[in-house]
């Protein structure tokens, strides 16, 4: 033991004497562990409370009985079934307003609700009792009773004028929803006797018969799915997120490895040295791995610190695109597993092996005596060059293959590996080839020198250079991407929000009083109705929108596709604008029928027009606002938008304001509707620009450390030529020229990565996502910027080396022809 | 104590094997100083290397007391050097990330066998006291080599192995430190066999063997 | 997810633990069952019982059960117990509440026992909304899929014919009984005393039930005939407040004769005794506590309790001694208030097979 430890005790001196090798080792470990964690920390994060929400839905985890088209039914089913042995529980569900704010309400039947269905009838501290008899509880989540301005205990009023329960505070419920007794919500939903779906719990109790026997063809089993729909909206998200954390975790250990190789070759004569003194060659492996796997668990442990820091800075900013793109519901506290802290040692530990595992190998295969063999680099550069070309080519057809042939999003994300992995193989090959040519055209001897020796310089640079392209080309390609819908985005809000203002009223009643009171004042041009209803079409929800027939629309509204007379035929009520998401879905093309479920049968609709509906987890179907209010007669007909002369929205905006007590969130002028839309597109996007930087950041330290690791065993290449006459700084500049090269070739080759892979993310990944295809542009100037960026973070990485070499005393590089033999 | 029969050891280089060593007997009896010289080439750093188990020869053996070291695994052969024997190399072979004091006492604290007395009394004789907290690179040459000698001998090996020790020495040096490792060996009554190609140098130790076209004459 | 069931369950069990259902629950000794009945009716003596109408549910009483246990064999003789219970506990009084405003909630329990295993199985259910509840007439008691109803041309004094029939995940049967003998009024005329001071319940009776039908464990169905006895019960005070266990006998004797046995334990040690000895001609005599002598023999570890599971039980003036084993010692309800219920054997100065209930230990 005592020998191992002193033998470790040798090894470690090591590091004493190279601090900031050991720096740059902690740096890469701790970089790599702090962004992977803390991506997965946000990413587990989302999902706990997507369980959450799931849980308190009883929804996706749990099989389901609906009714046909998603519409609700009558409740002597739940007990015909109970009867039947079927282990169902009643669940209501639907949207009440409070204060002018719409929430959701869910009425559950705790008795019969299946233990795995749900956490919500944990049920406060005064149990099942408090919540079953009157006046029972409205069980909220803290963040639901904060948002609602209302505190514990309360009873506000709902917009049909019933009271709810007293306000109870359920710490496990997801936030954004009111949980109720079923008879409570029956009552404030004005569904007596019905209920939106049955949940089947997974305990059997005996037979159960089929269930067409009970109910007929009236319901429907839905089975659970593996996730929810909120997990499946936001997988892209997630997967976002994960790519670029396995993206900074690559490029760390590229660090990691070009350190600890460094580290080896340095070390290569103390093993020698210490296995010729008797430290065997399974003790010394041992205490190498010890060795390094004790640095990977301080490493790691600080990493987590860093990816806890990450993850709480960042959360707030992936909390809101959370909200905004999918309404998901992120609490702001990070709440962390403890499974979360073993992975992230764990990967730091498997990490470092990993990246550690070559010169590993290479010290268990070291001989204690050296072979007097001339090392043929050139020749081993040849074949280590065509092998690493042939797998980018191997890489670049499975990537082919992928986008030929695959159809779902994880087949668009595999596209998008194999760009980047083929890319980072084919880079040594493709500079070699660079670099050969540039030696070939030139004659000058000191400039055949400069390419020559750049190729030599290839093998220890490549992985660095790897880490930059890959870096690089996410940069623009997200760059890219990120700009593109925004300039969409942009337009496409212009067009979509043409009205100034947007009210929504709490009712019909004072929809109604608000409306007359408009009408008579000169400044409303118009006054533009929208309706909505939902429904499901093909198990999936739609919101189906009734706008008004009016110059606006027909002037403003950006449509993808349109067949002839799309407005006439909207306003005749036989036509329908169709979401592109839906289209998609649905496989829905211009001419083709569309059936939508309405309380009095099927409502035949033809495609007449696709449009874009950038953010909205759900499908939308517009029609005419009279046909929808025809086919939907108890549709809530509370929202418009006015159209006014511009100079008078200010002073209406007040006076509605003032007159009809309307807040924020019902009255909206243009500009704020579409700054609120803005500020939360840019927030999607804040988490991409901060991982984007970090991937840039490290691939910069990646580069340093490549280039310290080299600038030490330079030095006999260096050496005759300063022999031969040229000066210290005349030799750094060349060495920062070839440095500065090589980067600027891998930069130039990153800028067509990055659009392959914007290109890959636009026409691929995010219509598989979203269901939208954004317009591909290319954007020069960001091009440049990005470049800009990259040379100058080469430069800073080649600079400490260069400036070591100018300040270098001439005594040392003398040293390098004394120690030469 | 040392004995060495018919060693026969060849290399690969390229297409033929060049037989290097050829049926080599050799015996160092204890405290016994033996020089070992011969031309370039002739073999003496691979006779070397096979008696201190750094490498296997393709025939013959080489025994210690009772051990056919030449036929122990390579954990066993680690564990001989380190508790029996003491090298000396002519690169001096420093750790150079640890001070002169540590690396004078690392073989013996890896053997488990540090005697503070004797490391104190290296120290003295070797004239390294005002050097123990210094680095290998800040050393001369000859200064490196009188702390690897010091290493080698910190363990009390039963046999001393010195590859050219004072090759990379001027001839005062040499002769200083030569001087030095004999009377240190005689010291500790080990066996000392020393490669070298200086006849001067040789002359100074008890007996002397001549490696010639990989045999001892 | 284990997390939440857990918190569900004890969510669930503190919810209905308050309200007091069941007797297990009840001979639990909550200082709520035992408090004031408030609102609910009172249990008096003297009120006749009358039929059909008290088959059914009496809401304004606070809880109420139909309780039957059945000692069975199948054709090799091998020995099997069933039982079909429903609870109701009002969680309210006042009057009923339609839908799911109704203040009542239905709990069953369904066994089936042999000597190499004890399967059970509980349902829970609202009032007012037909998931379960009872009918007087025609006489149905139902919980989900869980049944006990009357036969056709079934007699309000006999209730018989009955069909019975419960199903689980690894357990199922169905039984049909007749008797020939009217119903049997516990204690003193169906008024059954349990503390001295005063607390007590309406109470009767059918021993004499023959059952023939089939059981099925794991899916295997065994063709069985055997007795059973159902008991009726309600109350709104049931329960005093330092009583904090009952150990209950009911018991076929080979004369014939049926005996029906409880100790009250009491937090000061004693316990309180009564029963009721029914003859041949289905005439029910009450016992005078003194003259009841019930002691544990022998008990079983079932987790971290022990439960008394074998007794001997004397009545001297009635010359009978005698001790009881169970089929199974490891019957034990582990539902959400778990209890000790299972068949039983005796021998001594009669012979015979009975069900025993043991809970709050």
């Amino acid at each position: 033991m005592s020998r191992a430890l002193w033998t470790l005790a040798v090894l470690l001196s090591h590091w004493r004497r190279h601090p900031m090798q050991l720096a740059t080792l902690l740096v890469g470990l701790i970089s790599a562990t702090a962004l992977w964690s803390g991506v997965q920390a946000l990413n587990q994060q989302a999902r706990a409370s997507y369980d959450r929400a799931a849980a308190t839905l009883g929804g996706a985890r749990t099989a389901m009985l609906v009714g046909r088209d998603g519409e609700s039914f009558s409740q002597h089913f739940f007990v015909d079934l109970r009867r039947a042995g079927w282990p169902v529980s009643p669940v209501v569900e639907g949207r009440i307003r409070i204060d002018g704010r719409s929430v959701r309400l869910l009425g559950i039947e705790p008795l019969s609700l299946p233990v795995e269905a749900s956490s919500a009838p944990a049920i406060g501290t005064k149990g099942l009792q408090g919540f079953l008899l009157p006046p029972g509880q409205t069980l909220l989540a803290p963040e639901t009773l904060a948002e609602l301005k209302l505190s514990e205990g309360a009873t506000p009023t709902t917009a049909n004028g019933i009271n709810l329960p007293p306000l109870t505070l359920q710490s496990q419920l997801a936030p954004g929803v009111l949980v109720v007794d079923i008879g409570a919500a029956q009552r404030l939903l004005e569904m007596p006797d019905r209920i939106s779906r049955l949940l089947v719990g997974r305990a059997g109790k005996g037979t159960r018969a089929p269930l067409q026997t009970v109910t007929g063809d009236q319901l429907r089993l839905v089975e659970p799915d593996a996730e929810t729909d909120l997990e499946r909206l936001t997988d892209s998200f997630h997967l976002n997120l994960t790519a670029f954390g396995l993206l900074s975790f690559l490029v760390g250990l590229f660090i990691v490895n070009s350190a600890i190789g460094l580290a080896f070759e340095q070390r290569r004569p103390m093993l020698r040295t210490l296995r010729a003194c008797g430290a065997s060659a399974r003790m010394l492996n041992t205490v190498m791995v010890l060795e390094l796997t004790a640095l990977a668990l301080l490493a790691g442990l600080i990493g987590l610190v860093c990816g806890y820091v990450i993850a709480a800075t960042l959360l707030p900013d992936v909390a809101a695109s959370l909200r905004g793109l999918y309404g998901a519901q992120i609490p702001g506290e990070l709440s962390l597993r403890p499974q979360w802290w073993f992975a992230g040692i764990a990967i730091s530990v498997i990490g470092a092996l990993a990246a550690a595992s070559t010169s590993l190998l290479k010290a268990i295969r070291l001989p204690i005596l050296i072979a007097a063999q001339p090392y043929a680099w050139q020749q081993a550069q040849h074949r280590w060059l065509l092998a690493q070309g042939a797998a980018a080519l191997a890489v670049f057809a499975a990537g082919l293959g992928f986008l030929l042939f695959g159809d779902s999003l994880l087949s668009g994300f595999a596209v998008l590996a194999a760009i980047l992995l083929g890319a980072a193989l084919g880079l040594p090959a493709i500079l070699g080839l660079v670099l050969f040519l540039g030696e070939r055209t030139t004659r000058q001897p000191l400039a055949r020198w400069f390419w020559a020796d750049s190729r030599l310089q290839l093998s220890g640079l490549s992985l660095a250079l790897m880490a930059l392209l890959l870096a690089l080309g996410v940069n623009v390609g997200v760059g890219t991407m990120v700009e593109s819908f925004s300039r969409t985005f942009n337009g496409w809000l212009d067009g979509r929000l043409a009205a100034e203002i947007y009210l929504n009223a709490a009712s019909d009643t004072q929809a109604a009083e608000i409306k007359a009171w408009l009408r008579p004042r000169p400044e409303v041009q118009a006054i533009l109705p929208r309706g909505r209803a939902e429904v499901q079409i093909g198990g999936l929800p739609v919101e189906v929108i009734g706008f008004a027939d009016h110059l606006t629309y027909r002037d403003n509204w950006p449509l993808l596709q349109s067949a002839a007379e799309v407005w006439d035929r909207v306003a005749r009520g036989d036509g329908a604008l169709v979401s592109e998401q839906l289209a998609r879905r649905l496989n829905l093309r211009l001419g083709d029928r569309i059936e939508v479920p309405t309380g009095a049968g099927r409502w035949p609709l033809d495609v007449v027009a696709i449009y874009a509906d950038y953010g909205n987890p759900k499908g939308q179907i517009s029609v005419g606002f009279d046909a929808l209010v025809a086919h939907f007669p108890g549709s809530a007909q509370t929202a418009f938008g006015l159209r006014v002369a511009p100079a008078q929205v200010p002073a209406l905006v007040t006076a509605l304001r003032d007159r009809f007590k309307l807040d924020n969130r019902s009255l909206a002028d243009r500009s704020a509707l579409k700054a609120e839309s803005k500020r939360i597109f840019n927030r999607t996007f804040a988490v991409t620009a901060a991982l984007n930087a970090f991937t840039l950041g490290i691939a910069g330290v990646a580069l340093l450390t490549s280039l310290l690791t080299l600038s030490n065993s330079r030095l006999p290449q260096l050496a005759p030529l300063w022999a031969i006459g040229i000066t210290r700084r005349r030799l750094a500049l060349i060495e920062l020229m070839k440095t500065l090269s090589v980067a600027l070739i891998t930069a130039l080759l990153a800028l067509p990565l990055g659009l392959l892979v914007a290109w890959c993310l636009i026409a691929v990944v995010n219509v598989k996502a979203f269901g939208w295809r954004l317009p591909f542009e290319i954007f020069p100037l960001q091009l440049l910027q990005l470049l800009g960026v990259a040379m100058l973070a080469s430069l800073l990485a080649a600079l400490p080396p260069i400036l070591k070499l100018m300040r270098m005393q001439p005594a040392k590089l003398v040293k390098v022809f004394a120690d030469e033999r | 104590m040392l004995s060495v029969s018919s060693l026969s050891k060849s290399y690969r280089s390229g297409q033929e094997r060049v037989g290097v060593l050829r049926g080599v007997d050799l015996r160092i009896a204890a405290g016994e100083s033996v020089a070992l010289t011969g031309e370039s080439g002739s073999g003496k750093s691979t006779l070397l290397h096979l008696i201190a188990g750094l490498d296997q020869p393709d025939s013959g053996t080489v025994q210690f007391g009772d051990a056919v070291v030449s036929a122990l695994p390579d954990a066993d052969r680690a564990a001989f050097r380190r508790d029996r024997l003491g090298l000396v190399f002519q690169q001096f072979n420093l750790i150079p990330s640890l001070s002169v004091a540590d690396n004078l006492a690392f073989q013996s604290r890896i053997a488990g066998r540090h005697d503070a007395p004797w490391h104190a009394e290296l120290i003295e004789r070797l004239g390294l006291g005002q050097l123990l907290k210094r680095y290998p690179e800040q050393l001369s040459g000859g200064q490196q080599q009188r702390v690897a000698i010091g290493r080698a001998l910190a363990v009390k090996p039963l046999l001393l192995l010195a590859d050219e020790p004072t090759g990379n020495l001027d001839e005062a040096t040499a002769d200083d430190v030569l001087a030095l490792a004999r009377d240190l060996v005689s010291r500790t009554g080990c066996g000392f066999l020393m490669v070298t190609h200086s006849a001067r140098l040789a002359a100074m130790l008890d007996r002397r063997v001549h490696l010639h076209a990989g045999q001892i004459h | 997810m284990s997390a939440s069931f857990k918190l569900t369950r004890r969510g669930f069990a503190g919810g209905l633990m308050l309200l007091g259902l069941g007797r297990a629950v009840r001979a639990q000794g909550f200082a709520g069952l035992g408090g004031e009945a408030g609102g609910f009716a009172p249990v008096l003596p003297g009120r006749p019982l009358t039929f059909p109408t008290d088959h059914g549910p009496h809401p304004e009483f606070r809880i109420e059960w139909w309780y039957l246990t059945a000692n069975l064999t199948d054709a090799n003789g091998a020995a099997y117990g069933a039982q079909w219970t429903l609870f109701r506990q009002a969680m309210a009084p006042g009057p009923q509440r339609d839908g799911w405003a109704n203040q009542q909630i239905w709990m069953g329990h369904a066994a089936v026992t042999s000597a190499a295993t004890h399967r059970y199985a509980e349902a829970f259910a609202r009032g007012g909304v037909g998931q379960a509840g009872v009918t007087a007439t025609p006489f149905r008691a139902w919980i989900d899929a869980w049944e006990m109803r009357g036969g056709e041309a079934m007699a309000d004094t006999t209730l018989s014919p009955l069909d019975v029939a419960a199903s689980a995940a690894d357990f199922s049967y169905t039984l049909r009984l007749t008797a020939e003998r009217p119903l049997v009024l516990q204690g003193d005329s169906g008024y059954s005393r349990k503390s001295e001071r005063g607390q007590a319940s309406y109470y009767y009776s059918q021993p004499f039930f023959a059952a023939r039908g089939s059981i099925s464990i794991d899916g295997k169905p065994i063709e069985v005939t055997g007795r059973a006895w159902m008991d009726r019960e309600w109350s709104s005070q049931p329960l005093s407040s330092d009583q904090t266990g009952w150990d209950w006998f009911s018991l076929h004797l080979q004369s014939g004769e049926k005996l029906m046995l409880f100790r009250l334990r009491q937090a000061d040690g004693r316990n309180y005794f009564a029963g009721n000895w029914i003859g041949l001609d289905g005439k029910s005599v009450q016992l005078s506590a003194t003259a009841i002598e019930i002691r544990p023999t022998a008990s079983t570890a079932i987790g971290e309790r022990q439960l008394p599971t074998s007794w001997r039980i004397a009545i001297p003036e009635r010359g009978l001694s005698i001790d009881t084993i169970p089929l199974n010692p490891s019957s034990w309800m582990g539902t959400s208030f778990p209890y000790w219920e299972g068949p039983i054997a005796f021998s001594g100065s009669q012979s015979g097979i009975g069900y025993l209930e043991m809970t709050g230990y």
